[in-house]
């Protein structure tokens, strides 16, 4: 029953608006090994979307290339009508420079499989530095946005702490707010599992969740947590030797697929 | 032994002023250069690149004291223009020698900073000067502290160079009282070592206290 509700939301969004992220014929190669071949993939605003795929699969470059730290080889990447990686000048495509990134990435945040917290800052400063920084907002209002974050993820007793005095699911919440305070329309996720203790694994999920519920944020989510896909997701895309072998609906891939790698990949998963 | 003392104490102590003088100039302009040229290192400039390794290649590469005699006496011979100031050039020669030893510091702390950190500092859009100065930088200092405590000690012992190009620092006051009174000399130089060693004892203080910082800051 959820899940048709689901569907249709998913349709409905894609019918009534253009694709906040449009990758078209994305190639991206380290050294002599093509990752992708050939990428093409819409994600639409609020979409819930999750990458799965074996390692090596090209997932985790997939929304690294979107947060620009990685160059596609070839190919191009929409973000909301304005190219990512190019930009005009003169009536033609040039490489895109670093001021244009900046504008371009503004309605992204991701959140690292290593959390990748600023170590030499309190975790209120590690939520504050961007807002005052790249938006501009003053000290009061970025203190009290980030705040409300961090009680958000349930951090609020810890602001003065370094990321050094916490737990890594509690570093990932961190990682969360930091990210939320910017206040994205697509928010990407790196593994953000995998670093984790298992029994820490719960708590992030759980933020990532209620995240999910408001709906408003694209969201896109490389994982290994099959079941919390099939919950979360819209979308669900399984990737395999840098193309797109399968997507649909989650229960539809996860459950009805008999696409042969992907139940290799999936069985794997369920011993 | 405790008059000779008495007698060569006061004679040493007329050198210190210069010594300290050159000791904080140096280290000030020593740190000044490191920093720069460090940055230099890590541009994306090549040119920048390119020109700040010939620096400090040519600085590390050839001797404190040639360098010292080159921009004393050389330079200005050669260009009419230049340092007929002492204190100027003693300083200068210090500072870009240790400079360019600092700046290898400055450059291997500031790109032994996780990666990750610069990831983080993109995907919340800081500009390339603000991940530099608000998240690269201060990460890398720390790491910076205890090889900078090391250096300042050896400006210290550097400074007494200077006196071969005629200052007045404590060495120098030594070695014109040895001239004139030749059985002085164990006494001179005694007392030289310890006046060295007491003022590199606050620097081995102040490098602990790097060395504790450094640790203390970067755990992740």
């Amino acid at each position: 029953m959820t899940e048709s509700i689901k569907e249709n939301s998913s349709s409905i969004s894609k019918t009534n608006s253009d694709p906040i992220v449009e990758y078209k014929n994305v190639h991206k190669s380290f050294g002599d090994v093509e990752v992708l071949k050939g990428l093409d993939l819409d994600i639409y605003p609020g979409e819930k979307v999750a990458l799965i795929g074996p390692s090596g699969s090209g997932k985790t470059t997939i929304i690294r290339m979107l947060m620009t730290l990685e160059q596609p080889t070839s190919g191009e990447i929409i973000v909301d009508g304005k190219n990512l990686w190019h930009m005009e000048k003169n009536g033609k495509l040039v490489p895109a420079s670093e001021h244009h990134l900046r504008e371009v990435r503004g309605d992204i945040g991701m959140v690292f499989q290593h959390f990748n917290l600023f170590p030499h800052m309190t975790i209120l400063q590690n939520c504050m530095t961007a807002p005052i920084h790249v938006k501009k907002e003053g000290k009061e209002t970025a203190r009290k946005r980030s705040i409300e974050m961090l009680e958000k993820v349930g951090l609020g007793d810890k602001l003065d702490n370094y990321p050094s005095q916490l737990s890594g699911g509690q570093k990932q919440r961190v990682a969360m707010a930091r990210a939320l305070v910017m206040r994205p329309k697509i928010m990407l996720f790196d593994e953000v599992t995998s670093a984790l203790d298992p029994e820490l694994v719960g708590e992030v999920l759980e933020v990532i969740r209620d995240i999910a519920k408001e709906g408003e944020m694209a969201m896109v989510l490389v994982t290994h947590e099959m079941d919390f896909a099939l919950e979360v997701a819209d979308r669900v895309i399984f990737l395999d030797d840098g193309v797109i072998a399968e997507q649909g609906a989650p229960s539809e891939v996860l459950e009805e697929s008999d696409n042969e790698r992907l139940q290799q990949f999936l069985y794997r998963f369920r011993s | 032994m405790i008059n000779a003392i008495i007698e060569v104490f006061p004679v040493l102590m007329k050198g210190i002023n210069i010594t300290i003088t050159v000791f904080i100039l140096s280290t000030i302009f020593s740190y000044l250069f490191a920093f720069i040229a460090g940055l230099c290192r890590v541009s994306n400039n090549k040119l920048v690149r390119a020109g700040t390794s010939v620096y400090v290649e040519i600085f590390r590469g050839t001797s404190l004291i040639v360098q010292l005699f080159w921009l004393y006496y050389a330079i200005p011979m050669l260009f009419d223009v230049g340092i007929d100031n002492r204190l100027m050039a003693g300083v200068l020669a210090i500072s870009l020698n240790y400079g360019a030893y600092m700046s290898e510091i400055v450059r291997g702390s500031i790109l032994a900073v996780d990666k990750g950190q610069t990831e983080a500092s993109i995907a919340l859009n800081l500009s390339r000067a603000q991940r530099m100065r608000i998240v690269i930088f201060p990460q890398a200092l720390r790491m910076m502290l205890p090889e900078f405590g090391n250096y300042l000690i050896q400006i210290l012992k550097a400074t007494s160079l200077v006196s071969l190009i005629g200052m007045t620092d404590i060495l120098y006051h030594g070695n014109i009282l040895r001239s004139t009174n030749l059985s002085a000399a164990p006494t001179v130089y005694l007392l030289l070592l310890v006046f060295y060693f007491i003022m590199a004892l606050p620097l081995i203080f102040l490098t602990r206290k790097g060395e504790q910082i450094s640790k203390r800051g970067v755990a992740s």
